[in-house]
């Protein structure tokens, strides 16, 4: 494992290297390169599986984090790789030659975050929503409260109580408390 | 894993995501869908709308209830034999099967569930309703024939339950198709199922259960509330 | 006698079936219920679900066939009640039957299926032309042991006229099909299985298949058609085993007794054995039914 972050590291100039588990590393890396590594690294270092791809939205530093993790079936160990993107008109090289679910990772990260992915296969199909036509929903700019007040027919007159609070003062207003206070009620 | 070669499927597959792409105007039509022309076997060219021509564009009618006493009898008859849809759309679907067993048997009170909505004249709405799942239960709700009747379950239905602020679930049920029973709870437990169902029965005989014809008079304004939030509106107005 | 007595008795006769059919269908629902431990429908439920199926105000149509398929079925139906003989020996109840009625019942039994397809076909729903496909298979597999039995009880009592065939077992249960020929009445009776449509041979109308096959676009008045012809049906079935095989009916009580018995024996095994997938069932019509049927036809040959 140290041997393969060493390699890597010199290829492709690795940062924030975290070990998470002994089989396990989080690395940093440049998105014009991470390509050329997971690539490098399914055809030689034998990580031909690729388990996920996810993205996360870091809307205080203006960026976009796709993460790719890799497994290597073999030796029992996974690899990520940390991209991070700007968060304006974002655009990522697609990877969907490399392995077919690739495809649909990226299907529902353009739908969930609007980062294109140019030459993927099927990628403007819908992927859970039908028919979206505002902006993407797990930005974490967009207010989806205030969308639906805006859309569906909100009826007034929401409360809500504390069941347990509400039962002992309805239900039996004259009991004696006995049973410990959730501390996270006021 | 053959390497880094495109077959002519993903070539084509590529192709069709580049035309999506450039004419990105959502209009949302499949491509079965498409106004095209087609030739004839004579040789003469027609131009066919699918979502049209396929379909029957007639609007639903008001279908008024005619003998009073012959209805009333007709009324008991319809509130003692209720065939409920086979359609859960929420978590609530989990508490229509033990309706079945032994312990709370519907078919008691002639309650039955049946598998098309040819054949259904009650729908239970099981909690949350995603927009996505609003398009297929409008198209099940449309498709029963009248008297119909809705059964709302969980508060989802009601205000929006727990989701009241989430971007794909609806709020308020009677917005877009009528509702005849609410019955309250997250989730209500299959005794409160019963108890709606007797409200249900109830409503019936006393000739108040006539939303399907609420629905015709109302068509436009709930066609609206409708197509405001499903944006890919590829079906026609009315589902006969 | 008089046709128009004749002609009344003919409906008597109906309304008395239809009712039977009913009865026995909701004793059937009632039998499920209570070894699954529930109560089950009330004993009224199929005549308010017949009612409450004709008082449906919206009625669609898919065209001319969509009309003509429960009336092709009901007509299969009422064609079984009309040439069958019902009570052996009372003219009233002997309906039209004449010499070669037989065959013409074998036709009728098909008939309706063959409604039911031309209808299902024109209702453009896939389910329904997956499911009627699947009917037609497995009752060719029925039909195909039935036939061979039935024409094996022809060839031993020299008649194709049913009731010459009730008129030569009288006398004694001994004198039955079931006792004189063993074999032709066990592949009658097993083929009975896949014609009554219970379980194992339901799955072409059982709701939790592929949404209830043939009739997924009925609703409505084609539905209450589609349920009174598959109760007359059920009874005419019981009915015309019970005169090949069982003897006939002199008097109403013997006839409801032996139906019931005949009819309970298909709905018990459909109650013991879960259900045969389409090759299955047609797989198992064509193994020990058909020899039987064979073995049947070759004893009287030689």
């Amino acid at each position: 494992m140290k041997e393969l972050v060493e390699k890597l590291n010199t290829k492709y100039a690795l940062q924030d290297i975290i070990y998470q588990r002994d089989n396990m590393v989080f690395a940093t890396i440049s998105k014009e390169l991470v390509i050329e590594a997971i690539t490098y690294m399914r055809d030689y270092e034998g990580f031909a599986h690729f388990v996920m791809m996810s993205c996360a939205d870091w809307i205080e530093d203006n960026k976009f984090q796709l993460t790719y993790i890799l497994n290597n079936p073999q030796q029992r160990c996974d690899v990520a790789l940390r991209v991070m993107i700007e968060r304006e008109n974002p655009t990522m090289t697609s990877a969907h030659h490399l392995w077919k679910q690739v495809w649909t990772y990226q299907r529902e990260i353009r739908e969930a975050f609007g980062i294109q992915f140019p030459g993927s296969p099927r990628v403007e199909e819908n992927f859970v929503l039908e028919g979206w036509t505002d902006k993407p929903h797990m930005l974490r700019d967009f207010d989806t409260h205030e969308y639906a007040e805006k859309t569906y027919f909100p009826r007034g007159g929401r409360t809500t109580n504390d069941p347990a609070t509400y039962m002992r003062e309805k239900l039996y207003p004259n009991q004696p408390v006995t049973a410990k206070k959730n501390k996270n009620v006021e | 894993m053959s390497e880094l070669n495109i077959n002519s499927k993903v070539q084509e597959m590529l192709e069709r995501s580049e035309q999506n792409a450039k004419n990105s105007e959502k209009t949302f039509v499949r491509p079965e869908d498409e106004v095209r022309e087609v030739v004839a076997p004579d040789g003469s060219i027609i131009k066919i709308n699918p979502l049209y021509d396929y379909f029957s564009g007639e609007r639903p009618k008001e279908e008024k209830p005619k003998n009073a006493i012959v209805e009333k009898f007709l009324n008991w008859a319809r509130s003692e034999s209720i065939w409920v849809l086979g359609f859960g759309t929420g978590c609530g679907s989990i508490e229509i099967p033990p309706l079945v067993t032994p312990r709370y048997d519907m078919f008691r009170f002639g309650v039955q569930m049946r598998p098309t909505p040819r054949q259904s004249n009650a729908f239970i709405i099981s909690g949350y309703l995603s927009v996505k799942t609003l398009k297929r239960v409008i198209r099940s709700y449309e498709q029963m024939p009248s008297p119909k009747y809705v059964i709302a379950l969980g508060s989802c239905t009601i205000n929006g339950g727990m989701y009241y602020d989430s971007y794909s679930t609806i709020n308020r049920l009677d917005k877009y198709i009528p509702v005849d029973v609410y019955i309250a709870g997250c989730m209500p437990r299959p005794e409160a199922l019963l108890a709606g169902f007797g409200k249900l029965k109830e409503l019936i005989k006393e000739g108040k259960a006539e939303k399907a014809n609420e629905y015709a008079r109302n068509f436009d304004e709930y066609k609206a509330n409708q197509k405001k939030i499903i944006k890919d509106w590829n079906m026609p107005d009315y589902n006969w | 006698m008089n046709i128009y007595v004749k002609i009344a008795y003919t409906f008597l006769g109906l309304m008395i079936v239809l009712n039977w059919g009913m009865l026995m269908r909701v004793t059937f629902r009632k039998i499920g219920a209570r070894m699954a431990g529930r109560h089950g429908v009330p004993f009224r439920q199929p005549w308010i679900d017949l009612i409450k199926n004709i008082a449906v105000r919206t009625t669609l149509t898919h065209g001319v066939m969509f009309y003509l398929g429960p009336v092709f079925r009901f007509s299969g139906a009422v064609g079984l009640f009309l040439f069958m003989p019902i009570l052996f020996g009372k003219e009233a109840w002997m309906n039209f039957s004449f010499e070669g009625d037989l065959v013409l019942i074998l036709y009728f039994q098909l008939f309706g299926m063959l409604g039911m397809a031309l209808g299902a076909g024109e209702g453009g729903q896939p389910h329904s032309a997956i499911g009627i496909s699947r009917g037609l298979a497995q009752h060719a597999a029925v039909e195909l042991p039935m036939t061979m039995g039935i024409i094996a009880l022809a060839i031993q009592y020299q008649t194709l006229s049913i009731s010459e065939i009730v008129a030569a077992q009288q006398g004694g249960f001994l004198h039955w099909s079931f006792f004189t020929n063993p074999v032709a009445s066990a592949a009658i009776m097993l083929s009975a299985l896949g014609a009554f449509g219970y379980s194992p041979f339901n799955l072409v109308k059982a709701p939790n298949e592929i949404p209830i096959g043939p009739p997924t676009e009925y609703h409505g008045t084609y539905l209450g058609v589609l349920m009174t012809s598959g109760n007359i049906l059920g009874v005419m079935e019981t009915i015309l085993f019970m005169n090949l095989v069982f003897g006939g009916a002199t008097n109403w009580f013997e006839l409801i007794i032996k139906s019931f018995l005949i009819y309970f024996y298909a709905v018990f095994v459909g109650m013991v054995f879960p259900r045969f997938r389409i090759e299955q069932s047609v797989a198992w019509f064509f193994k020990i039914p058909l020899l039987l049927g064979f073995i049947a036809i070759l004893m009287y040959s030689f």
